[in-house]
């Protein structure tokens, strides 16, 4: 067989770049292109009068309502309750505090988060272990001569992050060790696991909540008095500890036998096995229901309002109820709405990131 | 049992009328099993005879409802400490490899020596590297399991479990899931680890194998001991029925 090499030669012009791209997933054939055109057409229409309430003709500028003169949003209610919005309660002259302790959290965060940034492990214990301590105090005070701030006077942003990072620290933990208990040989731990599981999984986060608010102080001695938050956040944990362990079960669920198996014949004990084997492989399969669990903790949040904590939600709508601002609930809602996607959307994004970070090969799931 | 009297017992592995059920299935019947140190079994055996589930039951993968067995002097009972002593001192290789696939390679290697045997990391990896050497791959060590073939994961496998140190191998089928041009790479290390000494117990339908390193040759069926014998009389001159028509099936094709 006669064999000439042939020369490598360009992709066809109209396939690369901008061009190509639309070709290929707008302009394709007759039908598709007839698509993008009614569709871009129906997105404008549509989404015309919300930019146009929302930027061109919204009033940014002011302190009170008389400001608000054109017919698009008033932005000037966010602005002037910004501080109500973020800090609740929390007395004006102390709310350093928060921003230091939301601050510290941030940047730990990051420092977490980012790759290759030294010492990670330390900083991780750090955060686990030392910042809970030094959040709670900057933010309850009553040591080192800061003033002591109730909890009923949390709120805002900053107790839906309490609320939310509390529950997600909390419950990821609780959840492993309930799915482990889920799975165990151990008929007493087993069952108590399913028991537990299958009754929080069985109730309304709001039931919960009402519980522990009005039920679980009749239960104790009159002059014993369980801070409110401390309440909520009990009951959110252990309600979403439920729903995690569920999680969690899937992904151990995932992890073929063969795993556990070689763990054993090399002499790994339980928890061993456990921890450097199964539980970082299943976790990376868990990530999307995880995050998919985070998020959701993260929304159910606001129903402490029924127990009559003012998280974000909550101190919106209460601002909006406001003589001076009412008739301005929308521009609220639309406030709320906006931080909630920006924190859960940050969330979804990080752990896509995740995913393909943990990805190590093809086909090794032999 | 100190190590040094361990080795002068010269059973490795004693299995007294082992039986074992799956629900009511009657899978093991009254086993009755002595490997010598350092002698090489090959067990085979149409599917579901067995013969997978009755070397499981030397480290207890699976669990036995009557009879005894005795792994390095050690009796295999419901007891966690005694069920890991005697893991450490079995190897298992797998049809399917089982290696971890988040971790590297060498971190395969050195995880059980590092936490099982407390071995401090610098010395567990030189051991590790040791044995990729034997097994011809040392150059994989810091690649992932999902990034190797077939036949390389299957030797870092068998790395693997050297690295522990093991006084017997078992080998659970390490060919079955191979590629055909990848079986020999795998057979070369088994038959070079025979001739080092190595106790084994292999599973496995590689007659060429059975016949170049195997001791003793044993044919299950129906959850029994059919027959034992040396190779050469296995092969040339089986004494029952049911192996002269298991030989014929695998052997003439």
């Amino acid at each position: 067989m006669k064999y000439d090499p042939q020369p490598t030669l360009p992709a066809p012009p109209g396939t690369l770049g901008a061009v190509g791209w639309m070709r290929k997933h707008l302009f394709n054939g007759p039908f598709n292109s007839i698509a993008t055109v009614v569709l871009a057409y129906f997105t404008i229409i549509f989404m015309w009068p919300v930019l146009d309430w929302a930027f061109l003709s919204a009033d940014w500028i002011g302190t009170t309502r008389n400001d608000c003169t054109s017919d698009g949003a008033c932005w000037v209610f966010i602005s002037q309750r910004l501080n109500q919005f973020l800090y609740g309660f929390y007395p004006e002259a102390e709310t350093w505090r928060l921003d230091l302790a939301f601050f510290m959290m941030a940047a730990l965060i990051a420092w977490l988060i980012i790759p290759k940034t030294p010492f990670k492990g330390w900083v991780a214990a750090f955060t686990l272990l030392i910042f809970p301590f030094i959040a709670f105090v900057l933010l309850s005070g009553g040591y080192f001569g800061l003033e002591t701030v109730e909890t009923h006077k949390w709120g805002g942003l900053s107790l839906t992050l309490v609320l939310a990072v509390v529950g997600i620290v909390a419950a990821l933990p609780f959840g492993v060790l309930l799915a482990l208990g889920r799975r165990s040989e151990m008929p007493i731990v087993r069952s108590l696991s399913v028991v537990y599981i299958e009754i929080w999984r069985g109730v309304p986060l709001i039931t919960v909540l009402f519980m522990a608010s009005v039920m679980l102080p009749l239960f104790f001695p009159e002059d014993m008095n369980f801070d409110k938050l401390l309440r909520a956040l009990i009951g959110i944990t252990m309600f979403q500890s439920a729903y995690m362990a569920e999680v969690v079960r899937g992904g151990l669920q995932a992890i073929p036998k063969g795993q556990y198996e070689a763990a054993d014949s090399l002499g790994l004990g339980y928890w061993q096995k456990m921890n450097m084997i199964i539980l970082p492989q299943a976790l990376k399969l868990m990530i999307p229901g995880i995050v998919n669990t985070f998020i959701a903790l993260f929304k159910d949040t606001s129903l402490v309002l029924i127990i009559g904590l003012f998280d974000l939600l909550a101190i919106m709508q209460a601002s909006a109820n406001d003589p001076n601002w009412i008739g301005f609930s929308t521009e609220g809602y639309v406030f709320v709405a906006l931080v909630f996607w920006v924190f859960c959307f940050g969330m979804s994004r990080y752990s896509i990131h995740l995913e393909k970070r943990l990805h190590t090969g093809h086909g090794n799931r032999a | 049992m100190s190590e040094a009297q361990k080795q002068n017992d010269p059973l490795m592995v004693e299995i007294r009328d082992l039986n074992k059920w799956y629900g009511e299935f009657h899978v093991l019947k009254n086993i009755n099993l002595q490997v010598k140190r350092g002698e090489r079994i090959v067990i085979c055996g149409p599917s579901g005879s067995g013969k997978s589930t009755m070397i499981r039951c030397i480290n207890r993968l699976e669990e036995h409802q009557q009879g005894e067995i005795i792994v390095n002097g050690t009796p295999l009972v419901e007891d966690v400490k005694k069920i890991e002593a005697i893991r450490k001192d079995v190897g298992m290789v797998f049809q399917h490899f089982n290696l971890f696939p988040h971790l590297t390679v060498l971190e395969n290697c050195v995880l059980a020596p590092i936490w099982v045997k407390k071995v401090p990391r610098k010395q567990a990896e030189a051991t590790a590297m040791k044995y990729l050497e034997r097994v011809k791959i040392p150059e994989q060590a810091l690649k992932y399991p999902g990034q190797l073939s077939g036949g390389q994961q299957q030797r870092v496998a068998i790395a693997r479990s050297l690295c522990m140190n093991p006084d017997v191998m078992l080998f659970d089928e390490p060919t079955s899931a191979l590629d055909p041009e990848m079986i020999k790479e795998v057979l070369d290390v088994m038959i070079e680890l025979a001739h080092e000494g190595m106790t084994m117990l292999c599973v496995t339908h590689e007659m060429g194998f059975a016949k170049t390193v195997a001791d003793r040759v044993i044919f299950m069926d129906g959850g029994q001991i059919v027959e034992e014998n040396e190779p050469n009389a296995f092969f040339n001159n089986p004494e029952h029925e049911r192996t002269q028509l298991f030989l014929s099936q695998i052997l003439n094709h």
